[in-house]
């Protein structure tokens, strides 16, 4: 297991107002990081300009590597055998487990519950926690700028129990409108508040550290939707504050198909089982049976054991990148675009301005419909995202139907931004009217 | 130039700088109107039917270019055509009207104005025997 990091970064709420003009003095290399992601070595027509890592991130040799060595060297089922790779296999899982606690500043590793992805962590909250601890008249509260995995399970809770859902609105530069938060809390019925930490629209930070105060103030836990802050800045979940904490591997350099739940240890012993099956018990009998210790009561069945080797390679990829500077140079190329796409005529970048945000730039284009511009830029090897990111009802409120983000990891590069411009100046002319 | 040559080509941004049959119609016969989910395209056909044939045509809504010039060729196509015409043209005649390939995201924009308007047809929600790809979308 890695140590962790020697100086512990500061967590994204103290990014307020750091310094954005970054550009080659983040002190992360992009070419360099960029030799070591295969993708980026494959043959192709035309160089690949990827700017979708919002959607999913590239993956490093090394991720790949520990998943075939794991393939090869040790392959077998784990908390089960007795015999020698069997052990093998089970320490590398528990060893990513301890990795994650460590990058997240979990108090102990049994608070990391492994999931498939952030949708799974959310949806295990909302049926063990939210079935258990919430009846009709209690409510919940998202926010405007929430992705569909954040609403859509407190939407199934609402129609099976009867809980109420608000809304926490977003003001016109799309930042949450937080003078509404004490007025939503007021009547004490909300018992949970979920909010996402960066959004995958916008962009914005969000103060959940001030979230999490006036949600326990108002006697509610909070929920974090880390699916892009966990990948991209230091995440120090005891100064956020917060109870339960998603996030997903693949958006974080690792493979598909895992992801993980952080919440209060005390919260998580007390919670009923999600789904049920093998691991998950200590005892069955036909009569009934009785739970595993945590966090493996929340995981039932064979578990993604190659992805959570993967993960935990990217995990150590990432610390030896220092999350600071992964931030530092997401942020930096942010800035950049959004000084770069005012060139172009009729764009209209949504969200924040610079320094409120983080390594997502959505936007606009005149009439331009972000399919054309998205098969446009496709046809120069520039994979944007276009539609509404699953985040419609974050749309409805902008009043567009759909829009087209540009988004960086680690391995983004400054010209990739200069000719996402040369293709938006293009797609405007294929489409002149 | 050559895979925007293939994507667009001329007579797809004509139909879209030009729509043909564009706009609504005052008291139609039949109207329907369809979305696509995925990208929030957004179609409404209106005919009006004289003696079992469309009489006149018209589509309005907001979606892509792909959506848009396919839905104008579709009703320049059908103008004209007995209702029992329309029930038989199919994805392909659309697919030829368009003259390009598209995978599967795009398909769904190319097909948009034909299931509007076979719905309107049809008079249901889902016709029979057309395959729907129906992908998710991811963050």
């Amino acid at each position: 297991m890695k140590s962790p990091p020697k100086t512990r970064p500061a967590a994204a709420a103290a990014w307020a107002e750091p310094p954005v003009d970054a550009g080659p003095a983040t002190g992360l290399d992009a070419a360099i990081v960029r030799a070591d992601f295969p993708i980026f070595r494959t043959p192709r027509e035309k160089p690949l300009r990827y700017l979708d890592s919002a959607a999913t991130s590239q993956k490093p040799d090394t991720v790949l590597a520990a998943m075939d060595r794991y393939y090869a060297g040790y392959n077998a089922n784990i908390h089960r055998g007795i015999y020698a790779i069997a052990e093998q296999a089970t320490a590398a899982y528990e060893d990513t487990r301890r990795k994650l606690a460590s990058f997240i500043h979990a108090a102990s590793p049994r608070e990391i519950v492994f999931t498939r992805n952030s949708t799974e962590a959310i949806n295990l909250v909302a049926h063990s926690w939210g079935r258990s601890r919430l009846r009709a008249g209690d409510a919940v509260l998202l926010t405007e700028m929430e992705h569909h995995s954040n609403l859509v399970p407190w939407q199934l809770l609402a129609e099976a129990i009867g809980v109420e859902l608000r809304y926490l609105p977003i003001t016109g530069s799309g930042e949450l409108d937080l003078e509404r938060l004490p007025v939503l809390l007021a009547d004490g019925k909300v018992k949970l508040v979920g909010v996402v930490h960066i959004s995958n629209v916008l962009g914005t930070i969000n103060p959940i550290a001030d979230i999490a105060r006036a949600a326990h103030e108002a006697g509610a836990l909070t929920l974090v939707d880390a699916s892009q802050s966990v990948p991209h800045c230091p995440v120090d979940v005891r100064e956020l504050g917060a109870d339960f904490l998603a996030f997903t591997s693949h958006k974080m350099l690792g493979p598909t198909g895992i992801g993980a739940l952080w919440g209060r240890r005390d919260l998580l012993e007390t919670m009923p089982p999600f789904l049920g099956g093998g691991e998950m018990i200590r005892e069955v009998k036909l009569s009934g049976s009785k739970w595993n210790d945590l966090p493996w009561k929340f995981e039932a069945g064979t578990m993604p054991i190659a992805e959570a080797v993967g993960l935990g390679a990217a995990v150590d990829y990432l610390e030896d990148l220092g999350m600071d500077k992964v931030f530092a140079h997401d942020r930096a190329l942010a800035a950049y675009a959004m000084e770069r796409l005012v060139e172009v005529p009729e764009l209209t970048v949504l969200g924040p301005p610079a320094p409120r945000r983080g390594g997502v730039v959505a936007f606009t284009l005149g009439d331009l419909h972000p399919h054309d511009i998205a098969t446009v830029l496709d046809d120069e090897g520039i994979c944007v995202r276009a539609g509404h990111h699953c985040a419609m009802p974050l749309h409805e409120r902008l009043g567009i139907p759909a829009s087209a983000r540009a988004s960086f990891h680690c391995y983004s590069l400054r010209e990739e931004v200069d000719a996402l411009v040369q293709g938006l100046h293009r797609a405007r002319r294929v489409f002149a009217r | 130039m050559s895979g925007m040559d293939d994507l667009y080509r001329e007579n797809i941004l004509d139909h879209y700088r030009h729509p043909r049959h564009h706009g609504t119609l005052e008291k139609p016969d039949i109207t329907y109107e369809d979305a696509n989910p995925l990208c929030g395209d957004r179609i409404r056909m209106d005919l009006k039917i004289d003696q079992g044939r469309i009489a006149d045509i018209r589509f309005s809504g907001h979606g892509c270019s792909i959506s848009q010039a396919a839905a104008s060729m579709l009703c320049e196509a059908v103008q004209g055509k007995t209702l029992e015409e329309v029930k038989r043209v199919g994805r392909d005649d659309v697919l030829e009207m368009l003259g390009i390939e598209l995978g599967p995201v795009r398909l769904k924009c190319g097909l948009l104005a034909l299931k509007t308007l076979k719905a309107g047809v049809y008079g249901i929600h889902q016709w029979p025997g057309e395959d729907d790809a129906n992908e998710g979308e991811a963050s």
